[in-house]
């Protein structure tokens, strides 16, 4: 119960977050990847922001044994620089270049009460299957 | 650079970081969307559900309160391409599973945990985000 509580806590943090910082509209995101254009430059303080807090406190809260609601943490394990790293990430760019959304925002974008959202949400789930389709896993 | 607006970037960015902070430190999950998304569609596990569930509503309940508070933000657009759209959001989907991870897993909790996977995989998709941006904008075929 604990863990719904705090799962469903850190999702509306999130999502009022992605408001604020307005990476949940979708036209912000693509003047942000315009670089070579009219560039507007503010989703890199988003980063900024979110990396100022995780990058301190991840390192005082990972000194512990154990989360507190858990009983170990769970964090990926993969070192390799492989491929499909590379690709995925590659191909993910594309898709968020080709709409302004990635899945965070999309979710969150929902809650406006748009349909924009919902469609993709909706392809990015067909992506998913077509994922395991293709590789199997 | 009139809509220039670090401020509420920043903000907003903060609160993204508590929610991932949260998480870590009660739940030790790490807050990847793409990857929260997939323990419910694709890779589910008994008992492994609920929690995910919880996260995107309330994600979805944090985009309806933003809209709630600030109703006029911005204007939300209209008449997007539909084909834009959808082949986009499948290739995020792709991708996001192929590359293990997207904006939130890769570029915030992973970035600051000084994964070297996270920090390629986020300077590849910023930079494969530009070109497609730049191609899309500013090349006629």
């Amino acid at each position: 119960m604990n863990r719904i509580i705090i799962s469903s806590i850190s999702g509306i943090l999130f999502g009022v977050g992605l408001g604020v910082s307005e990476m949940i509209n979708p036209n912000k995101v693509l003047a942000f990847l315009d670089v070579t254009g009219d560039w507007d430059p503010s989703l890199a303080f988003v980063m900024a922001g979110a990396l100022l807090i995780t990058t301190i406190i991840f390192r005082l809260i990972l000194k512990r044994d154990r989360p507190i609601f858990d009983h170990h943490f769970k964090l990926p394990t993969k070192q390799e620089l492989d491929p499909h790293l590379i690709g995925g990430a590659a191909l993910f760019g594309i898709g968020w270049g080709m709409t302004g959304y990635c899945p965070g925002p999309a979710i969150a974008a929902i809650g406006m009460g748009l349909q924009e959202p919902v469609i993709m949400v909706l392809a990015i789930i067909a992506g998913f299957h077509a994922h395991k389709f293709i590789f199997d896993k | 650079m009139e809509n220039f607006t670090p401020v509420p970037a920043f903000a907003g960015g903060l609160l993204i970081g508590l929610s991932a902070v949260i998480m870590l430190l009660f739940n030790g999950r790490i807050t990847g969307i793409s990857g929260i998304m997939d323990g419910i569609v694709i890779n589910s596990k008994h008992g492994d559900r609920v929690w995910r569930i919880c996260f995107l509503l309330g994600l979805v309940l944090g985009g309806f309160l933003f809209k709630l508070i600030m109703p006029d933000s911005f204007i939300p657009r209209d008449g997007f391409s539909l084909v834009l759209l959808i082949t986009g959001g499948f290739i995020v989907g792709i991708g996001t599973r192929m590359g293990s991870g997207c904006t939130s897993g890769h570029g915030i909790c992973g970035i600051a945990r000084f994964s070297r996977r996270s920090i390629l995989a986020t300077v590849t998709f910023m930079l494969t985000g530009a070109i497609t941006v730049y191609l899309i904008r500013h090349m006629t075929f």
